[in-house]
């Protein structure tokens, strides 16, 4: 059964920072405020339906789904509704936020918090989709799609494998190993719900080779589940992206401009099943979610934590550390496509799998020499692309070029920038380069 | 030595023959171009900007050349102004619009004092790619980036990053207002407005959309949509809490008292000083 399968073009192997790989998950308890943001996902805000001075539950619906590429915000604490503000998040963007000063710890009667296992899925596939979309869940692997049109097919598209992705292949985050290991059952449940609302058969949960544990227990479970099967993948960046991952297990080559539903894949992060079981099963909405907790030498106490949802960043650091003076710089996601946080105090979102703390010395960036054409981006680029190409396109303006070179084909990996032995920003230039061209269209 | 004769010929032979067949096709397909064309193209600055609109300065040429009187009137090239525009008339035998020189303007203030930088940016030095990432570079979320993305864009030399203040100056007489700058700038700050009598010029330096105290605290001289500039012309309007003082305002009546009213100095009026000094 055990066959290590990979991408064929590009990547790259990446240091063991897993530091926080045996780490088991534990309660960061509660905050004085949280902080949700009416915008977690890719698509329109959710519409606000509470005021200033409301009481609510941990789990009460804060903010409805507007239009179908939306997701419902819920509570993640109890208590008192102090303030509905714009106030900036991570990325410097002012977002619309829900501020509740929280009191006590309080869940809404429908929500099934005992340990007990459900395996029977006693429900039909609207009921399903209803149940998710009630739920506010949408794709933790990072993008944060809404998971109800995920799991909803259009007419005249035909899926036939359903991916669990355990892969996890960036820098530095354990979260969704973690979740493997100690909730493995739950998430072959989620994924077999899934199944059930697009009416397949076949799920295989893809797992990489250096999370020896979550392979051994999920190989165990999923004997009892049919239809639910284990792939070794190897240990490779960028491997838990989407196209890669389809390449890896199925050898189907996802064309460009076009979505894995196309070619019969639909994938689902490990944390997205976890949460789909809860909300199926559990009646439980999304309200909190794992986040790791980690770095190299910035924090003492590092791990792998629970956290509601809205919970600043700061509450969590303060948690970890005694010295938020030896933090450089902190990094919402992990260390490859993680996105540096301008402001300490921002929330946590459905999205953010972790906090990478970088100590002053790792966070200078080294400067930038010369391009030697070594071609090392090129054999990294996991999409057949040429950063370097792109660079000197972005450099000389030459924004036609960008299209002929396939900018827009880039994920944004960041392996390029990370070869590059001349250390140029690739990465930014790639980006740069998806901007013009999309300005082009 | 025979061989080395024979080969002479042969080549020769193949050489002429080509040329013979070269030259019949190069005749007979020929494309026929008003030599007109080529005249007008040898008056153009020849930077092939694509102000004007068309393609390059071969195409501007083309259809100054195939225009009538009232088309000819529309045609403009900005680089090289209304001299070179006189000089092409003349060669078609047509008469010139007559257009106000017009010059690029920044509408922001949010200089290094009046909006300081919110974070340490350490990335690609690119006013666009910091406004996907993070907005911008200071708190106000449309403000200038300091990045310099629009003097990287100038083909012409008249943009350059102050020392002090981090903002683009442009300067008036390098200037062709191409529109390279309007296009690039992520938060669409560049306008090109016309240079004025004697280079006096008002605007509204400022793009910020928030609330009047929100805007304030984002940057010391924010236009905060307190209407008071709409007293003093009709034509101002304030939209989004951000007041536009249209072209036909007259710099040389209003610029003064415009640029006196305004509580946070967010209107600029460029006088006519600096035309002298």
């Amino acid at each position: 059964m055990i066959k290590k399968k990979t991408f064929s073009i590009g990547g790259i192997h990446l240091d063991k920072h897993k530091i926080t790989a045996a780490m088991p998950i534990v309660d960061a308890g509660l905050p004085e405020l949280v902080y949700i943001p009416v915008k977690q996902h890719i698509g329109a805000p959710a519409k606000i339906l509470v005021k200033k001075g409301d009481k609510v539950k941990v789990g009460t619906l804060l903010a409805d789904a507007d239009g179908i590429v939306s997701a419902d915000i819920h509570s993640s604490v109890s208590g008192e509704i102090v303030k509905i503000d714009e106030i900036i998040d991570a990325d410097a963007y002012p977002e619309t936020m829900i501020v509740i000063k929280v009191e006590g710890d309080e869940h809404e009667p429908n929500i099934d918090l005992s340990p007990t296992i459900i395996s029977e899925i006693p429900y039909t596939p609207e009921e399903i989709i209803n149940k998710v979309r009630s739920s506010g869940i949408v794709g933790m692997g990072g993008a944060g799609y809404p998971t109800p049109v995920k799991i909803t097919i259009s007419e005249g598209k035909k899926v036939d494998t359903l991916l669990i992705n355990g892969i996890e292949c960036e820098a530095y985050l354990t979260a969704d190993g973690r979740l493997m290991v100690e909730k493995a059952e739950q998430i072959i449940i989620g994924a077999r719900i899934i199944n059930k609302a697009l009416g397949i058969q076949n799920a295989i949960i893809a797992i990489d080779e250096n999370k020896p544990e979550a392979i051994e227990i999920m190989s165990r479970l999923t004997k009892k589940y049919v239809g639910v099967n284990v792939c070794v993948c190897q240990s490779k960046y960028p491997q838990g992206a989407e196209k890669q991952l389809i390449a890896a297990i199925t050898g189907r080559e996802v064309p460009p401009g076009k979505l894995p539903v196309d070619v019969g894949c639909i994938v689902h992060n490990v944390g997205t099943a976890f949460a789909i079981y809860e909300a199926v099963q559990k009646n439980k909405p999304l309200y909190e979610r794992i986040v790791t907790v980690t770095g190299d030498d910035a924090a003492e106490h590092l791990g792998n934590y629970r956290v509601r949802i809205g919970t600043p960043a700061s509450f969590l650091i303060a948690k970890t550390t005694q010295h938020p003076e030896h933090i450089g710089k902190i990094i919402f996601g992990g260390g490859m496509m993680g996105v540096s946080a301008v402001n300490m105090d921002a929330p946590l979102t459905k999205l953010t799998s972790g906090i990478l703390l970088l100590n002053d010395q790792d966070a200078v960036k080294p400067p930038e020499i010369a391009c030697i054409r070594c071609a090392k981006c090129l054999d990294a680029c996991p999409m057949g692309l040429r950063p370097f190409a792109i660079a000197s396109a972005i450099k000389s303006n030459d924004f036609a070029e960008l299209k002929r070179l396939h900018t827009q084909s880039c994920i944004e990996c960041g392996s390029c920038a990370f070869i590059c032995p001349a250390r140029i920003p690739l990465l930014d230039y790639c980006k740069l380069g998806k901007i013009e061209v999309k300005k082009q269209q | 030595m025979s061989l080395i004769i024979s080969n002479i010929l042969i080549l020769g032979g193949i050489g002429l023959v080509a040329a013979v067949v070269l030259y019949m096709v190069s005749k007979k397909f020929a494309v026929k171009e008003s030599p007109r064309i080529k005249a007008v193209e040898a008056l153009l600055p020849g930077v092939n900007c694509g102000a004007c609109g068309k393609a390059g300065c071969h195409d501007f040429a083309k259809a100054c050349a195939e225009a009538n009187t009232e088309d000819f009137k529309n045609l403009h090239c900005t680089v090289g102004g209304q001299s070179t525009m006189q000089k092409i008339a003349d060669l078609l035998g047509y008469k010139t619009a007559e257009k106000d020189p017009t010059v690029a303007v920044l509408r922001c203030q949010g200089s290094c004092a009046n909006a300081p930088a919110k974070f340490e940016y350490t990335g690609l030095k690119s006013c666009r790619l910091v406004s996907r990432i993070a907005t911008s570079q200071s708190e106000c979320p449309d403000g200038c980036n300091r990045m310099g993305d629009c003097v990287r864009a100038c083909k012409f030399g008249a943009l350059r990053l102050d020392d002090i203040t981090g903002l683009p100056v442009v300067d008036e007489n390098k200037c062709v207002s191409c529109g390279a700058c309007v296009a690039i700038c992520p938060k669409k700050l560049f306008e090109i407005r016309p240079k004025g009598k004697n280079g006096e010029r008002v605007y509204v330096a400022c793009r910020n959309r928030q609330k009047g105290a929100v805007a304030r605290k984002n940057c010391l001289a924010a236009c905060i949509g307190c209407t008071k500039c709409t007293q003093i012309h009709p034509d101002i309007k304030v939209q989004d809490n951000l007041s536009y003082i249209p072209m036909n305002v007259d710099a040389s009546q209003y610029g003064e008292k415009l640029a006196q009213i305004c509580p946070t100095g967010a209107i600029v009026y460029t006088g006519k000083k600096e035309q002298q000094s």
